[in-house]
């Protein structure tokens, strides 16, 4: 499915600030794979996001899906394989556009955009029947504005946005990070009921280590632009934050510091 | 009084189409396009000559729309495959249009005495209402087409469009040549409805197209697309009556009347938002006294 090859990336090369943000990285994704990723500031997470969704790309490395090599696809090229949720609740959405403009939007993603309305009485129909996935009532509002929802409204609707189309590839950014501890659960509840029900292929960045266990079929954990531990499924279930702790200090020979760790 | 009425609400139609084009850069696509002043030029020297050679006006009209959206073409390349910056792309191709403009009309203006013109034999007060009308209504069903809808999210929000497969470079471009486009029109309409072209007839035009929308957002509002298309055209209309009114004071010339505008922009942009910062503090100060009132009673003595 995803396949990640020898990947590094430089930030600054060459002055004063180089810095290593990635070095090597190898992955790759069965499909269905959901996996979780932690790792401590700077280890190269969010880098690995942008690379696979082609917001920067690599200096040596391929990224490949089903064995093509798309290293040279820019963004919006990718985004028909790649849907992604951003960590910032008003990164995904438009707010001056209303909920059913902002669906219409995401259904064309993968299809050519071309003069016919974006939103029709039968894609109407669609966007309800989604939007009731979500069970936050966003299917009687189809016409509000979406800058009026609540943070959460508005990360539910980015994620639902981001799958309803069922990509081949779903990045969640640490999408739940920027919320408060109930509505992060809510969003968290979806995340698993859409990506099991739409049986996507998942990436998820999280802080949250007792999320990274419970969610997804393996995790992997990253330090200074590697991924230095790859825990499948079997392994994974009987997993505990304390031992996720030890093995990365036994790893990497220091405490796993990360300002917005979670425990759990 | 009553003819110059007519007079304002005529060429407040026929700078309404420049309005709009104002509108759809700085408004939905979020940039500052200072190319106006150029392109409205462009506009009126492409419809003057080539009536003055004998074309229909008609299609000289149609002429200047696409002259204006290749100027609108270059701005939005330069700005987004050449990253110069927006208000910069903007004033370099103000500034080559100034030359280029003189180039079409090979003078520094053309008269259209004599000619044929667009509004002959008909009241141009009927012939502007229907097309206005007619090119607010295109714009308003263009704007909820798939194109329409990244080109607006483009504006909104760039980095969610990216993600869901639009190319930002190319809406971006569109919307500016689509904004020139209708500014070159009005450019035509105006040199016909004046008679005559003239190379400087294009300075200011930005401030005068954000004044409309201002204006006219203020006024009628700007909830939907439909409703904020009508409010610029209203907005436009507006404008051109005070312009009229400013005109009969007798201590005002006609030269003052970009000062004027300046200071309408000046009013409509900094009331607003003080007057939120202002409620906003209003708000704050009643919530605080409510909660202190209520942890008061809670604990009354200050629960020393």
């Amino acid at each position: 499915m995803l396949e990640i090859a020898k990947v590094s990336k430089l930030f600054n090369p060459g002055t004063v600030d180089e810095k290593t943000a990635l070095v090597g990285a190898n992955l790759t994704m069965k499909p269905g794979d959901f996996i979780t990723v932690i790792g401590s500031n700077g280890a190269g997470k969010s880098t690995l996001m942008n690379i696979i969704s082609g917001v920067m790309k690599p200096d040596a490395g391929e990224v490949r899906i089903d064995g093509q090599n798309i290293s040279n696809l820019t963004e919006y090229q990718r985004s028909q394989w790649i849907g992604r949720v951003f960590q910032d609740p008003m990164a995904g959405t438009a707010p001056r556009m209303s909920i059913e403009e902002n669906l219409a939007i995401a259904y064309a993603r993968g299809k050519k955009r071309g003069f016919s309305f974006g939103v029709t009485r039968a894609k109407r129909a669609i966007f309800k029947k989604e939007l009731q996935r979500l069970g936050i009532g966003l299917e009687n509002r189809l016409s509000a504005k979406v800058g009026l929802l609540s943070g959460g409204e508005r990360q539910a609707l980015s994620l639902l946005m981001a799958t309803f189309t069922r990509p081949q590839i779903l990045l969640l950014d640490e999408h739940t990070a920027a919320l408060d501890p109930a509505r992060a659960e809510l969003i968290t509840t979806l995340t698993e009921t859409l990506v099991k029900e739409m049986n996507l292929t998942t990436l998820m960045v999280t802080h949250n280590m007792e999320q990274a266990i419970r969610l997804g079929n393996r995790l992997i954990m990253m330090d200074k632009g590697r991924i230095i531990l790859d825990v499948p499924e079997e392994r994974k279930k009987d997993l505990t934050v304390v031992q996720l702790l030890g093995e990365f200090e036994v790893i990497s020979g220091k405490k796993l510091a990360d300002d917005r760790i979670v425990l759990g | 009084m009553i003819a110059s009425m007519q007079g304002a609400v005529e060429s407040g139609l026929l700078y309404a189409l420049m309005a709009l084009g104002v509108y759809i850069t700085f408004r939905i696509l979020d940039f500052p396009d200072l190319t106006v002043d150029g392109s409205f030029t462009t506009g009126a020297a492409i419809g003057s000559v080539m009536t003055v050679s004998g074309t229909p006006p008609w299609l000289a009209v149609l002429c200047a729309f696409v002259g204006g959206a290749l100027a609108g073409t270059c701005t939005g390349l330069l700005h987004t495959k050449g990253k110069i910056n927006g208000l910069l792309s903007g004033i370099i191709m103000m500034i080559a249009l100034y030359s280029i403009n003189l180039r079409i009309m090979g003078k520094p203006n053309v008269s259209l005495r004599g000619k044929e013109n667009l509004f002959d034999n008909v009241s141009t007060l009927v012939v502007m209402i229907i097309f206005v009308i007619i090119v607010k209504i295109i714009l308003d069903l263009f704007f909820r087409t798939d194109i329409g809808l990244s080109l607006r999210a483009t504006g909104d929000n760039s980095r969610m469009i990216r993600s869901f497969g639009a190319n930002t470079d190319i809406t971006t471009i569109f919307g500016i040549a689509l904004s020139n486009a209708l500014v070159a029109t009005s450019g035509a309409l105006i040199a016909h409805y004046q008679k005559y072209a003239d190379n400087s007839m294009g300075i200011g035009m930005i401030v005068i197209g954000l004044a409309s929308v201002i204006i006219g957002e203020a006024i009628f509002g700007s909830k939907t697309i439909f409703r904020a298309t009508l409010a610029v055209i209203l907005g436009s209309i507006i404008y051109r009556i005070i312009y009229a009114f400013a005109l009969r004071v007798e201590w005002l010339d006609a030269s003052d009347m970009k000062l004027i505008t300046a200071v309408i922009i000046i009013f409509a942009l900094v009331v607003p938002s003080s007057r939120r910062v202002w409620k906003q503090k209003n708000v704050a100060r009643r919530r605080t006294a409510e909660m202190l009132a209520k942890l008061d009673k809670a604990q009354p003595g200050g629960g020393r």
